[in-house]
């Protein structure tokens, strides 16, 4: 804890009415974002206080997200910070650009309140849009309740406008499951925020005064070398994201880690989550605990720069590490997150057996009692064999 | 010309801009395209009436004016794309196939 604590004010809101706040108490000055279920209330929200003028900015309505993130593009580079949010068919719809955005290094943040992608059409959480769009090149953050939501919000800015890092962040947040509940969270004054993050001070600008060309075509002899410069930037990237998160731990007694670990001292299987789902298997692990069971549980706050030293660390002395995806990749292995974190491990020596549980797929809820049934069967298929890939929880038939 | 401090081929990825950003101008001039050619236009001067329509129509633009007002092709940037030949208001000018 901090030894001089900000001044928190407490406020019981919807999680994505907070957010909408974050990006105000952000200073945000550019903002494009078409609305779409479960992002909306985070938009109209914000289009509310630049109508009201409570917050400064120039907000763009568009027809598109292709069009919201280009002309996020344009924002950011006139020099602006730059904010966006959407959910599944618009992130989507968003792809092309979404490249585009990270590879001219444009430190926009954008919420993505996490649903699945249709066919068939799903409003309903989860994590199939963020897991599609793995390899944008973007920092992406999950969270895991609504305060987590505020916090990292506004961290997003402070890591994306590092003059070191210079990229564009995505914090995930699960639709409705966190969208749209009404949380008790704490808000820090705008004074401590201010003095957290300072104005944007953008290495190039479009300005006619001192003019430059961005995104020029690249020629053979030289893409691979820029290419390569994004990818040094996004791993280093690391490092950066600490500091700004102990740095919050200072202001605001929060601390955050890029794996989070709870109840894994002398835990023989763990499970692993991410974003809200982690708070319903806290509940199941502290049951199992209770029940005598060497269980624990790690979560991937973290996503990219994916934290390879930390994942290793925290599960090497597991034996069996249970990775629980909200996604399909349909004719592959199953969970991308599983996959990632399999060739995580491959290297070590010694290390825990994995075995993937997709869960949760269109809003399919999942109860603490799931991770009762998933830990049973896990434990079957390390006697018996797995029984394939992956194991799609809760399918009928 | 606006030359980089090292060519392309020999630059490494430390010495790139963040995001591939170009902070002096001129450096199309850096892409031959004359390297992908595979036909080139050749003037019949006696035919030419030194009109310059080959030089405004010419998208490189790669044409150049010699002197006493006939022009030519620069090798390092002309395509061979045909559009000097096909405009020309003479039809003094043919495209000739590139030798092997
Ligand atoms: S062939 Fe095309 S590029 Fe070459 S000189 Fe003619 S118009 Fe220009
Ligand atoms: S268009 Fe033909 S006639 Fe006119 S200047 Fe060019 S080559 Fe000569």
């Amino acid at each position: 804890m901090s030894a001089h604590p900000a001044k928190a004010q407490r406020v019981g809101m919807e999680v994505s009415i907070a957010v909408s706040h974050a990006v105000q108490m952000a200073r945000a000055e550019a903002i494009a974002a078409y609305p779409i279920t479960p992002q909306t209330h985070i938009v109209e929200h914000l289009s509310t206080l630049v109508a009201n003028g409570e917050l400064e900015a120039e907000f763009i309505n568009v027809e598109s997200e292709h069009s919201a993130l280009s002309a996020c593009i344009g924002m950011s580079a006139a020099g602006a910070r730059t904010y966006t949010a959407t959910s599944a068919q618009g992130l989507a719809l968003m792809h092309e650009i979404l490249f585009i955005a990270s590879g001219m290094r444009f430190p926009i943040v954008m919420t993505v309140a996490n649903r699945a992608l249709s066919a068939p059409l799903s409003i309903w959480n989860d994590h199939s849009d963020i897991m599609a769009a793995r390899d944008i090149g973007w920092i992406q953050v999950f969270v895991e309740n609504g305060q987590e939501a505020y916090d990292h919000t506004i961290m997003a800015f402070k890591i994306a406008e590092h003059p070191e890092v210079l990229l564009p962040t995505i914090v995930n947040l699960d639709g409705f499951i966190l969208s749209h509940v009404v949380e008790a969270l704490e808000f820090i004054s705008q004074e401590d925020v201010d003095a957290f993050l300072p104005p944007y001070q953008p290495k190039y600008r479009l300005d006619p005064k001192k003019p430059v060309t961005m995104g020029a075509f690249a020629m053979p002899e030289i893409y691979t070398e820029v290419k390569y410069a994004h990818q040094v930037a996004l791993t280093n990237s690391y490092h950066h994201i600490l500091k700004v998160w102990d740095e919050w731990a200072n202001l605001t007694g929060r601390r955050y880690r890029p794996v989070e670990t709870y109840l894994t001292e002398d835990a023989k299987v763990l499970f692993l989550t991410m974003g809200s789902l982690t708070e319903v298997a806290e509940v199941a692990v502290e049951e199992m605990r209770a029940q005598g069971l060497p269980v624990g549980l790690v979560s991937l706050r973290l996503w990219r720069p994916f934290p390879f030293d930390a994942l290793r660390e925290a599960v090497k002395d597991a034996e069996l590490l249970i990775v629980c995806d909200r996604a399909l990749s349909a004719g592959g292995p199953g969970g991308p997150v599983h996959s990632e974190v399999r060739n995580c491990l491959y290297p070590l020596e010694s290390k825990p057996a994995t075995v993937n549980y997709i869960i949760g797929l269109g809003g399919r809820d999942v109860p603490p009692e799931a991770f009762h049934d998933i830990l049973a069967r896990a434990q079957k298929e390390v006697e018996s064999g797995p029984s394939g890939e992956f194991f799609l929880y809760g399918v009928r038939g | 010309m606006i030359k980089y401090t090292k060519p392309l081929e020999q630059t490494t990825w430390r010495e790139t801009e963040v995001g591939g950003v170009l902070t002096v101008p001129g450096t199309a001039r850096e892409y031959r395209t004359g390297d992908w050619r595979s036909q080139h236009p050749v003037w019949t001067k006696s035919r030419c009436i030194r009109c310059g329509v080959c030089w405004t129509v010419c998208p490189e633009p790669a044409i150049v004016e010699e002197p006493g007002g006939y022009f030519d092709m620069d090798p390092n940037y002309c395509k061979g794309c045909g559009i000097c030949a096909r405009e020309c208001v003479t039809g003094c000018i043919s495209m000739v196939p590139e030798e092997e």
